[in-house]
């Protein structure tokens, strides 16, 4: 069954503002968020920190840039989407390991199978090239903003 | 009829980036009556695919060379100049 974005958001993971030096204090915060709520294993930190460092996952758009960190399914339990702010933006190196970008907000995509999650992946990049989606997410002042500007923007493309 | 040609969509885990560009490979593939299939699978499996593939589309680093042509397909999530990749894949197809 394809699911769209909306049911891969939840309340519970969101970060607003998140105060982050290095891509690893971002992945912890995520990891701890996901960790707590049952959606991942606790192997899912370190997951992402050696994923990342082979295969990097920021994306540069323009004036606000997005990682989309993700790992194997295996450190998965549920499916989900995490998402972060980030107070201070933190340099990422660019997915096709093309220099270096730094990044506003993160999307890290807690996945399972393939193609199943294939709506909701077209949805959340057709939102990263949003660049008023994401000026709104990066000004939204708490995460209880930020879930509302994601789910509208769910309505709006079904 | 010439023989279908193989492309292989990878990423690094192969669920993720790679499931949105498969998508725009095959649609591109459909839009255009081209004779080709798409196998998605992680940049670490290539090396098997290689033998009986003809072009490689790929969102993430590719740490070593390979026999065929490579086309990065970053813009195809950015959508920044998405026709870019559209036109390599269709001109690569040709060779």
């Amino acid at each position: 069954m394809t699911m769209s974005i909306n049911e891969y958001l939840n309340k519970d993971l969101i970060i607003n503002n998140l105060e982050a030096e290095t891509t690893d204090d971002i992945f912890y915060a995520l990891s701890e968020m996901l960790l707590k709520s049952n959606f991942v294993k606790d192997s899912f930190y370190d997951g992402l920190v050696k994923r990342e460092s082979k295969f990097p996952t920021g994306l540069t758009l323009g004036k606000y840039n997005v990682a989309i960190p993700h790992t194997d399914a295996i450190h998965v339990i549920k499916p989900a989407i995490a998402i972060a702010t980030l107070k201070h933006p933190v340099t990422f190196t660019n997915m096709d390991g093309d220099g270096e970008v730094d990044v506003n907000v993160v999307f890290c995509m807690v996945l399972k199978e393939p193609h199943s999650q294939i709506m909701m992946l077209q949805q959340l990049m057709f939102l990263i090239q949003n660049e008023d989606v994401l000026k709104s997410l990066s000004e939204a002042k708490d995460s209880e903003e930020l879930y509302d500007i994601l789910t509208k923007f769910d309505c709006i493309t079904n | 009829m010439n023989k279908q040609k193989v492309i292989l969509v990878a990423c690094g885990t192969g669920i993720a980036t790679s499931t949105v560009v498969c998508k725009k490979v095959e649609d591109l593939i459909a839009a255009n009556n081209l004779n080709a299939r798409v196998i998605q699978c992680k940049i670490s499996e290539v090396p098997g695919y290689e033998a009986d593939a003809d072009l490689l589309v790929t969102t993430t680093i590719a740490s070593r060379t390979y026999t065929i042509p490579v086309i990065k397909a970053i813009n195809y999530l950015t959508n920044i100049n998405p026709q870019k990749i559209d036109q390599a894949i269709i001109d690569a197809l040709k060779e």
